[in-house]
């Protein structure tokens, strides 16, 4: 919007007198050192509410991190005063220690990493095959599947977490017993309960479903009579051309299942499959322990911005280039 | 309970499905799951949930039982799964609608009642001399069959400052002569003029089982009750009496005119950094505060509502779920655990009243003489049980609710009104939860 | 809800002037292949959206009929209508969590797109650092909602940071009260953060729009002598149109879901003035182990999304 100001004077074709020239010449330094000043202004008025923006949505964060270096009694006494956000005082890791000794870290984070990869993982694949015939085939019963879709968005998860728990209890699953596989019932307590029933996921198909609608559909066409399979034309061509949408989609689909909560806390009761957020209720006894809490949430949260950070440029242009285009 | 759960998932990617059983066997081999399989040696494996997890001081008196127990004996082995205490009862919920409740669980005294008449825990049938040994609120009860048995207890006190009660012309309560609820008042009134902004630190700030937990005592020593206690069949009298109105009454202009905070942080750092006068709170944060205050902390019996001081009682406790296979391995353990150099560490590594009396003198703190003894005595004297019905997890919750909303500024009566109510139609509901 | 799919149809539907040429027979064959492809490759997802989405829709929706308890020895019995009539007769608390909702809704769908919309403006600016302020306002969507209300919840006590910095940023004029304890200022409270959290989320959805109306247009604009708000007004707004319906969709059910924020850090008080339906849904589902009366009021509350939706999809339909 503000490139008008690089607008100079008036085209240099045409030739007056020397005089009007120079004249000429000297109102165009004039406009241009005009526009350069009015350019600098413009942009720093421009970044001032940017980085009052910037400073509400960091405060919380920064006095999280900074937090977790200190003594509880120092994170109560600093909040009076611009100490909340230094790191200074008594500054060390014993938080950071402290949550080592009282929670298996380690072995939760590899938890919700294997969980999180595997839905995201598989999720990508079930929903954009559904997007792709949801989108690029033409089959009875196409445009209603595709109106239930996406109906099924307003169910939140909470409101069905209780039939759910007692319905994967009834669920099948296959034991080994000595060797030999067997039938036995109930999904409680495994990493397949904390991943399967969320694969499929009804914003990624409509994501996908929007974005392999823009591709134009001659490409389909073209490789038909070559006699290539619909399969083969959603592997070799829709796939390749849809990096933002795949990108999007599993940025999508990480965070929500990097933060289960509610439902391992249900669903799981062995310590060794218990993913990261449900550590947090191990530092609420009795008192809070909250320089443990600060300590625990930023090693959390540290894994998702580090890499949020790393591929942001990717994260942010692919959200923006990806199907919310009507 | 032995499930070794392979994923459904061979079909869509068989990379991910071997990652998947190799983890799940990986988690398995590091000791969770117990019951039924006698895996090798001809040992029976007995599982046990704690509400534990993130407590390491607690985890390891309970490591030092089981090894020491498993180590006495060939024919049981104790596996223990920890879970952290915000978390427990949900995961014990969910267990039990899937049939997959371990044999031996831990659990709150209060909530007993209501375990028991879902079918979740049996019968405790251990020795009863060691029962007869335990302090009575640190047994769990309905209809009158034991059904949990406890190491500990827990007492509630309020902590002062015995200079500042003297500076300000306060008189020293003691058991003999417990502050009246117009001593108390004025004394606060007092406090709030010697310039504690609000001298009462009465840990409103906390949620949950705190609520009945600390306030209801107070109700019943006013008179009041959570439920009629003859009957179990309805709190119409005893939740919105005259006593409970008179009680509630009080309690709300507590925080009306500022003698108590609605708000603080949960912990007692108020009272350790002398923000606060006085404060309503439990055995586990004395410690803290005899290093803060010193010789000058007064551990004091909570004032006379009008029927002598009252305190909850009944703290976490052992039980023996329904669908254990193997109830006398879990009676061998639970036998074998109650010994008093056990209950005296739980006592001294938690900061909790031990149950027993040996226990008591073999505790470093709470034995004759040693600085946490006045709440072995406050706990004689005046822990009462919340009421031993299946309606407690209800009550518990409306009571909170009501008791929030009154801080607040509800209408005293109507709001007590309503909580009986929601109270009644609850019991009815269930068809009066088998009384 | 079915707003979308008719957006995505645009190269659906066969042209009947092709009939009758070898084209047409390839097509035929084609489509009957294209079925039972297409077949196939909904068939994974449809599957596991009906095990995991729609068979516990269809419990819930058969619990709510009875008086099934979370916790009972008893089975539980049909009671017909009975839940649904104590909702709106005999609990104060669930009308409570109604009004509440729709309040929080009302205010956070216009505020929060309105904000996001700023934002995008302003990070659409051709600045340099301006990616990186994008990246700072979508800092709070990558973080745990859980992790953000804990650490609000601490924030907002009344000796907390919110009171500390207003106090130092207003001379100590402000005095800040308890922020969650005070029935007039909990629900403003919880509504900020969300906000909070969730701004920049669409703020890029809204970029994502901006970015795609043509350059030229404003050119032309500008050609006309539009000042910047007209150049809003005539290129930008009628250009974000889709945008704007997709992004007041997402909103509104976001919005009307609230539940985390209200479970960690009021549980619904002071005196209900934060109570929401999905929080008294599970409230009453699980901590009141009344299975059947909170399945009935999840049953109301997705009648109402439903409702809402619809409405939403009729106000911003098409008027061709």
């Amino acid at each position: 919007m503000s490139s008008d100001t690089t607008r100079g004077g008036p085209p240099s074709g045409r030739l007056g007198t020397p005089d009007q020239m120079a004249a000429r010449d000297a109102e165009r330094v004039r406009s241009a050192e005009e526009a350069a000043r009015r350019r600098r202004r413009r942009k720093v008025v421009g970044y001032v509410p940017m980085v009052l923006l910037a400073l509400f949505f960091l405060f919380p964060l920064v006095f999280m991190f900074v937090s977790s270096l200190k003594p509880d009694a120092q994170i109560l006494s600093d909040i009076d005063s611009p100490q909340a956000f230094l790191p200074v005082g008594d500054i060390s890791l014993d938080n950071y220690s402290g949550v080592f000794d009282r929670v298996p870290v380690a072995r939760f984070i590899l938890n919700s990493v294997l969980v999180t990869t595997l839905i995201v993982g598989l999720g990508v694949i079930v929903n954009s095959m559904a997007g792709f015939a949801l989108s690029r085939l033409e089959w009875s019963g196409r445009k209603v599947l595709l109106t239930v879709i996406i109906a099924t968005l307003i169910v939140p998860f909470e409101t069905i977490a209780i039939p759910m728990v007692y319905w994967v209890s009834k669920l099948p699953t296959i034991v080994m017993e000595n060797g030999v596989p067997m039938y036995d019932f109930g999904w409680l307590n495994s990493y397949h309960v904390q991943i399967v029933p969320f694969i499929a996921n009804a914003f990624s198909i409509f994501l996908f479903t929007q974005y392999f609608s823009t591709i134009p559909k001659s490409f389909d066409e073209a490789a038909r009579i070559d006699g290539a399979g619909w399969f083969t034309i959603y592997r070799r061509i829709i796939v390749p051309l849809s990096g933002p949408a795949f990108a999007t989609v599993a940025i999508l689909t990480f965070l929500p299942a990097w933060n289960q909560y509610l439902w391992p806390l249900m669903v799981v009761q062995q310590e060794e499959l218990r993913p990261v957020m449900v550590g947090m209720q191990y530092f609420f006894q009795i008192n809070p322990a909250w320089g443990e809490v600060m300590a625990y949430t930023s090693l959390i949260t540290l894994p998702v911005l580090v890499m949020f950070l790393a591929f942001q440029r990717a994260f942010v242009s692919s959200i923006a280039s990806s199907g919310v285009k009507g | 309970m032995t499930r070794r759960s392979l994923p459904g998932m061979l079909a869509m990617t068989a990379a991910s499905a071997t990652l998947l059983a190799a983890c799940g066997q990986a988690g398995q081999a590091d000791g969770g799951s117990g019951g039924g399989g006698d895996a090798d040696g001809g040992t029976t494996e007995i599982s046990m949930w704690t509400h534990s997890a993130g407590n390491p001081a607690e985890l390891e008196v309970y490591e030092q039982i089981i090894a020491d127990f498993n180590g006495s004996q060939d024919d049981y082995e104790v596996v223990m799964e920890s879970f952290p205490q915000g978390a427990y009862n949900d995961a014990v919920v969910a267990g039990a609608a899937a049939g997959d409740l371990p044999c031996l669980l831990d659990m709150d005294g209060p909530i007993v009642p209501n375990w028991a008449w879902a079918g979740y825990i049996q019968p405790l049938g251990i020795d009863e001399g060691i029962i007869d040994s335990l302090l009575p609120t640190a047994v769990g009860r309905y209809q009158d069959e034991v059904y949990s048995a406890g190491y500990w207890d827990a007492a509630l006190s309020i902590f002062a400052r015995e200079s500042v009660l003297t500076e300000n012309g306060i008189r020293i309560p003691t058991t003999d002569e417990p502050w009246t609820l117009e001593e108390f008042d004025a004394a606060l009134v007092t406090l709030q003029g010697a310039g504690y902004e609000t001298p009462l630190d009465i840990g409103a700030e906390d949620a949950g089982e705190w609520w009945p937990y600390a306030y209801s005592p107070m109700l019943q020593s006013a008179g009041g009750d959570l439920i009629d206690r003859d009957t179990f069949l309805t709190a119409d009298g005893a939740l919105n009496g005259p006593e409970a109105v008179e009680f509630f009454e009080w309690f709300q202009s507590a925080f009306e005119r500022g003698l108590a905070s609605d708000a603080g942080t949960i912990g007692n750092e108020e009272f350790n950094n002398d923000e606060v006068a006085l404060s309503y709170t439990g055995v586990w944060n004395a410690l803290g505060s005899l290093e803060a205050a010193g010789d000058d902390l007064l551990i004091l019996p909570p004032p006379d509502f009008g029927n002598g001081p009252k305190i909850g009682g009944a703290s976490w406790q052992w039980g023996i779920s329904a669908e254990c296979a193997d109830a006398d391995g879990a009676r061998a353990y639970l036998e074998f655990s109650f010994q008093d150099e056990y209950i005296a560490a739980f006592a001294d590594k938690q900061v909790v009243i031990p149950a027993t009396k040996g226990a008591e003198e073999l505790s470093e703190m709470f034995g004759e003489g040693d600085p946490l003894q006045p709440f072995v005595e406050l706990s004689q004297l005046y822990a009462l049980e919340r009421p031993p019905t299946p309606a407690y997890a209800v009550i518990s919750s409306v009571f909170e609710r009501a008791g929030k909303d009154i801080m607040n500024g509800a209408d005293v009566q109507s709001t007590l009104d309503q909580a009986v109510q929601e109270i009644d139609a609850n019991i009815e509901s269930n068809d009066g939860y088998g009384f | 809800m079915a707003m979308p799919a008719q957006q995505i149809t645009p190269h659906a539907l066969p042209d009947d002037d092709a009939a009758a040429t070898g084209r047409a027979r390839r097509r035929a064959r084609s489509a009957r292949e294209g079925h039972r492809s297409a077949y196939w490759m909904v068939a994974p997802a449809t599957l596991l959206l009906l095990l995991f989405l729609v068979v516990p829709v269809l419990l819930a929706f058969g619990l709510s009929f009875t008086n099934a308890r979370l916790i009972s020895p008893n089975p539980p019995r049909f009671v017909g209508l009975d839940n649904f009539v104590r909702a709106f007769t005999s609990d104060p608390t669930f009308v409570r969590s109604l009004v509440n909702t729709f309040v929080f809704a009302a205010v956070v769908v216009p505020l929060q797109s309105g904000l996001a919309l700023l934002m995008a403006i302003l990070v659409n600016q051709k600045l340099r650092f301006v990616t990186w302020f994008r990246v700072v306002y979508f800092i709070p969507v990558v973080t745990s909602i859980v992790v953000i209300s804990i650490l609000w919840d601490f924030m907002y006590q009344r000796d907390g940071l919110v009171n500390s910095i207003l106090d130092t940023l207003t001379f100590g004029a402000v005095q800040g009260t308890n922020w969650l304890g005070n029935t007039s200022t909990a629900l403003p409270a919880i509504i900020v953060l969300s906000i909070w959290q969730a701004v920049g989320f669409h703020m890029i959805i809204w970029l994502s729009g901006l970015q795609t109306i043509p350059e030229e247009l404003y050119e032309a604009a500008r050609m006309d002598g539009a000042n910047a708000w007209q150049q809003f007004k005539d290129v930008t707004w009628p250009g974000l149109r889709s945008t704007m319906v997709f992004i007041l969709v997402t909103i509104t059910i976001q919005a009307l879901g609230l539940f985390v924020q209200i479970d960690v850090m009021t549980q619904g008080g002071p005196r209900d003035s934060t109570t929401t339906l999905v929080y008294h849904a599970v409230q009453q589902g699980y901590r009141r182990q009344e299975t059947g009366y909170g399945a009935a009021i999840s049953l109301i509350f997705f009648v109402i999304v439903l409702v809402i939706a619809l409405v939403q999809r009729w106000l911003t339909r098409e008027k061709d």
